[in-house]
């Protein structure tokens, strides 16, 4: 008797054990960005297809360091930039090919796929495919500092002292197109690029007076702009859509010498366990209808075909207004950033940081 | 002669409480002058109040005939050895005897010498360089007076710095502590509430209870002549019965206890008439004990029982002997003659003493 | 018997060597040999000593190591200087109910996390914050005050920060100090500032040093208190590691900048304990 409950008892955990690694093999563990996996998406994929999914939310270089630092093992699926992707896995390899079969091309807009395609490509193999879109740019409160137009009024004395922005790549990036240079054409070029941001690196040392703090995340450059102690900063299109919400007078302005266009992307991390999740995550969230609720959450747009139908007309307002024709036209898509230049730009950072 | 210090009306007053209540006495130089009492009857409050710790609510303090009420700790020419010692133990031997100099300010070599000097005259040469932790308890004794007395003070405080010795050496500190006393010839204000110790050293000896004084004398006084019922069953050991005055016939009464014993005792002047509640003293060395009635004939107290308990005690070896018509133990001397060296447990004995020996003070009911 | 006493000895300290091991000595010795690594191509890396070079041949790195660890000995002086008396007060002139409050009210600020503590500062001393808009209607400014990012606030927030680990020490240590003895210092001619000298000070130097120990070593691994006071003017060595490994992919370069922390600190606290003549077991015992 004895010896049969024990028998039963063991196979009953040994059932347990299996059911519990048969359903950890569809947990989709995720590392993306806040906003791009809202709840309200989470729960209509989990119901449909049985998958749990865990998101986990960090930044472009949390996650590149993330996963270097297990080899690409942690995570299923991320979500970095488009420009993030080609450098690391040549340097770490960190991702594994996308395997296009198992997508459903047909829902996503074909020239921006078709433009991610080729700029996460190693060797033969495509890393990735595009998923939410956006620009950064400045934001303004039009009523206070309505001469900023370009990366380079924010070192304007007008606005001394009540300018922000991050110390990060982006800002060198703007501001050497502001400077009439072109960063992205040096790219492959170590000492022109050198030489470029030398010269942002001087400029930024000039501006460093009159810039009231470098804003270090979202939530504390919204803050600054809502009291009003900055009155212009560089940030995301999202962060002034969302401001004018509240402020008529904060709107994000496209730049004179452009918008910096960022796609984000989906890639397979190396050691990612459960591909087919990911892949069924991917076509999911693509549809119209879910890609506008994403839209929703985030703000930013999709590279979703369709979605645009469905997305808030309030929104699709700021952002025309955001972006007459011909800014569109000029918007500079970040293209892959090779290997080694993050060291180039960290000396620039660093020696900002530490000038009087 | 001006008296070293001297006390007037001195109060002290916490809150509600009263700790010292009116207190005056005075301290003749040179003398050991004691303040004897149980824990918690404000004797340390006396002590911390001339150390300029503590403010007296009213009253004044007198040393060498100036009031220092108003001098500040530091600059009072008095002294005070602590309950335990207080020495500094981040400094040696040295550094501790010299902190007072250092502070008065005294050339460097000043300070050698006298130190030097202090640690010959307690007897430690050579231990200046040594850790306070490296020394005996005697030793730290002396150590600790030294450091006060290097400062020539006009009045050393002591505050129990026995307490924390073991009875050997308390013993043997006793009669050094009186010897450094004669030797660095200073004023010393002892306070305690080991009545041994205050009777073995002090030339006078206030009993205080209560906030109160209760009685000032030397030693023989106090235990002689004890002037209320608190000093009587406080300094010495004694017999105490609790009565009614059935009886009385001038400096002599009659007390009855509740017990049903008679006894007869003595007022010496103080007011008791019939009717009064009464205690009565009897110190175990004033009873005598016999084996027979017929030896005890001239006392005017006597009682025959039996041996209850024997307490040997070398020289002071007591028995405790219980009367044949019922009322408390009583506890006894034996003789030093050796002539009850064998008298066992259960033993018939007679005692018995005189009335003279039985002080009876006015009694709490 | 023996063999079972040994084989006990080995079970109780199991736990701690694997602490010590994984958590501790394995951790370190990779980050060691990652520190020794140089990058010379895509995916290629040699062994050579240029991370350590970098950190000698650029005057920034430098100077940010010494601005951080003359910050952190000032924040640590600063807060020696405000938990001594705070610490003297409670240990020794409160007793009972009120000794346990105010030691209760040190604490008080550790119920939330550093990050939350950190915004507090920020919502006091910022351009729109409570103490820029009570000088504005007290008058005594006539314009918004901005007086956060600078060293000021990085200091305050770093003393705050770091008051209950001074606290907690000198208030152990100063309790242990007989009233008897401190009375005894002015019974023989000592005034307040001697006494405090040759005798408070003395008695209390474990735990100034054990504090002062602690505190430095908060202080120079702070991050997000540096940063998020700091603003454009930070500047903080941790800074510089946290953005080599995560920032710029160079775990290499942050390597490198963790050994030297590492090193900073070991010869500041050795420097401190020799100057103070105190040891290490001493101290922590």
């Amino acid at each position: 008797m004895k010896k049969q409950s024990l028998m039963l008892s063991s196979a009953v955990a040994f059932a347990v054990i299996a059911g519990a690694t048969a359903a950890s093999a569809d947990t989709l563990r995720l590392l993306t960005w806040g906003g791009y996996a809202p709840e309200d998406v989470v729960a209509k994929f989990e119901d449909m297809t049985g998958h749990t999914v865990e998101v986990t939310k960090s930044n472009n270089e949390e996650m590149i360091a993330k996963l270097r630092a297990t080899g690409g093992g942690g995570f299923d699926l991320a979500q970095p930039s488009q420009d993030r992707i080609a450098g690391p896995q040549a340097e770490f390899g960190i991702y594994k090919p996308m395997d296009m079969s198992k997508i459903d091309t047909s829902l996503f807009i074909p020239s921006m796929l078709e433009a991610t395609k080729g700029n996460t490509m190693v060797g033969d193999a495509v890393y990735g495919v595009p998923h939410v879109w956006g620009t950064s740019g400045l934001v303004v409160d039009t009523a206070m500092a309505g001469m900023v137009k370009d990366y380079t009024d924010l070192c304007s004395p007008d606005v001394a002292g009540k300018v922000s922005y991050r110390l990060k790549r982006p800002t060198l990036i703007g501001f050497a197109f502001s400077m009439g240079l072109d960063p992205f054409a040096a790219y492959g070029d170590e000492a022109a690029y050198t030489d470029i941001m030398g010269q942002v690196e001087a400029k930024l040392i000039e501006c460093k007076p009159g810039v009231k703090t470098y804003w270090g995340g979202g939530d504390e450059l919204m803050g600054l702009l809502r009291s009003g102690e900055v009155v212009a900063s560089m940030a995301w299109d999202t962060g002034g859509w969302k401001l004018n919400a509240d402020k008529p007078d904060i709107t994000f302005v496209a730049p004179a010498a452009g918008a910096l266009g960022w796609v984000d992307t989906f890639v397979l991390p190396a050691k990612g366990k459960a591909d087919d999740a990911a892949y069924a995550w991917i076509n999911f969230v693509m549809q119209p209808e879910v890609a506008a609720m994403i839209t929703a959450a985030a703000g930013n747009f999709t590279a979703s075909q369709g979605a645009d139908e469905f997305a808030s007309a309030d929104l699709k307002a700021r952002y025309q207004a955001s972006f007459p024709a011909e800014a569109i036209d000029n918007i500079k898509w970040y293209p892959p950033v090779p290997a080694g230049l993050e060291a180039i730009e960290g000396g620039v950072l660093d020696r900002v940081k530490a000038a009087k | 002669m001006t008296p070293d210090l001297h006390c007037t009306d001195l109060t002290k007053r916490f809150d509600d409480t009263t700790a010292v209540d009116n207190v005056s006495f005075s301290v003749p130089p040179g003398s050991f002058f004691s303040i004897l009492g149980p824990s918690g009857c404000g004797k340390t409050t006396i002590m911390r109040m001339i150390a300029g710790f503590l403010e007296p609510t009213s009253g004044d303090i007198q040393i060498k005939g100036k009031s220092v009420l108003n001098v500040p700790p530091n600059k009072r020419p008095v002294n005070m050895v602590f309950q335990h010692l207080a020495l500094f133990p981040m400094m040696n031997i040295e550094a501790n005897i010299g902190y007072g100099l250092r502070r008065a300010g005294l050339p460097k070599e000043e300070i050698t010498r006298k130190v030097g000097e202090a640690l010959e005259r307690i007897g430690l040469p050579g231990i200046g360089h040594r850790k306070v932790d490296e020394l005996s308890g005697g030793q730290k004794q002396r150590v600790a007076i030294a450091r006060c007395m290097v400062l020539e003070p006009d009045v050393l405080l002591l505050d129990e710095p026995l307490g924390a010795l073991d009875l050997k050496l308390r013993e043997r500190m006793k009669v050094e502590l009186k010897s450094l006393q004669a030797a660095f010839d200073t004023t010393f204000v002892y306070i305690t509430h080991d009545q041994s110790e205050a009777l073995v050293m002090s030339d006078n000896i206030a009993v205080m209870n209560e906030g109160r004084f209760e009685q000032m004398g030397s030693a023989r006084d106090l235990y002689y002549r004890p002037d209320t019922a608190f000093v009587a069953g406080f300094v010495g050991d004694s017999n105490r019965w609790n009565g009614r005055v059935t009886k009385q016939n001038g400096d002599h009464v009659e007390v009855q206890t509740s017990s049903g014993l008679t006894l007869r005792g003595a007022t010496h002047q103080r007011a008791l008439s019939i009717g009064d509640q009464a205690d009565a003293f009897v110190r175990p060395e004033a009873i005598r004990i016999a084996h027979n009635a017929t030896e005890l004939a001239s006392f005017d107290n006597r009682i025959s029982g039996h041996v209850t308990s024997l307490l040997f005690n070398g020289a002071a070896s007591r028995v405790l002997v219980q009367g044949a018509e019922g009322g408390e133990e009583v506890e006894v001397n034996l003789p030093q003659s050796g002539e009850f060296a064998s008298l066992t447990k259960g033993a018939e004995v007679h005692i018995g003493w005189s009335s003279d020996q039985a002080n009876c003070f006015a009694g709490g009911v | 018997m023996r063999r079972d006493a040994k084989f006990g000895l080995a079970l109780l300290l199991t736990p701690l060597l694997l602490w010590l091991s994984l958590l501790i000595f394995i951790p370190h010795i990779d980050l060691f040999l990652v520190s020794l690594r140089e990058r010379v191509g895509v995916g290629k890396y040699d062994i050579s000593l240029a991370n350590y070079l970098t950190f000698i041949n650029e005057p920034l790195y430098m100077w940010t190591f010494l601005r951080t660890a003359v910050m952190s000995v000032v924040a640590t002086v600063i807060t020696l200087l405000i938990a001594f008396p705070v610490s003297y007060y409670i240990a020794k002139m409160v007793k009972g109910r009120t000794q346990s409050a105010l030691f209760l009210l040190c604490l008080v600020p550790f119920w939330v996390s550093e990050l939350v503590r950190t915004f507090g500062w920020m919502i006091l001393l910022r351009e729109t914050g409570i103490i820029s808009n009570l000088l504005q209607s007290v008058g005594l400014a006539s314009g918004p005050v901005e007086m956060l990012y600078n060293d000021a606030a990085i200091m305050v927030g770093l003393v705050y920060t770091s008051m209950l680990f001074m606290v907690v020490p000198l208030v152990t240590t100063l309790e242990s100090l007989a009233d008897e003895v401190v009375e005894a210092g002015y019974d023989l001619g000592g005034n307040g500032l001697s006494v405090l000298r040759e005798i408070i000070i003395p008695h209390a130097m474990p735990g100034i040093v054990s504090g002062c120990i602690v505190v430095f070593m908060l202080c120079l691994g702070n991050y997000l208190t540096p940063t998020m006071l700091g603003g454009k003017e930070s500047l903080w060595f941790t800074e510089l590691i946290y953005s080599q490994f995560i920032v710029r992919f160079n775990w290499e370069l942050g390597a490198a900048f963790g050994f030297l922390l590492l090193i900073l600190s070991s010869v500041i606290v050795w420097g401190m304990l020799r100057l103070t003549g105190q040891s290490l077991e001493k101290t922590m015992g």
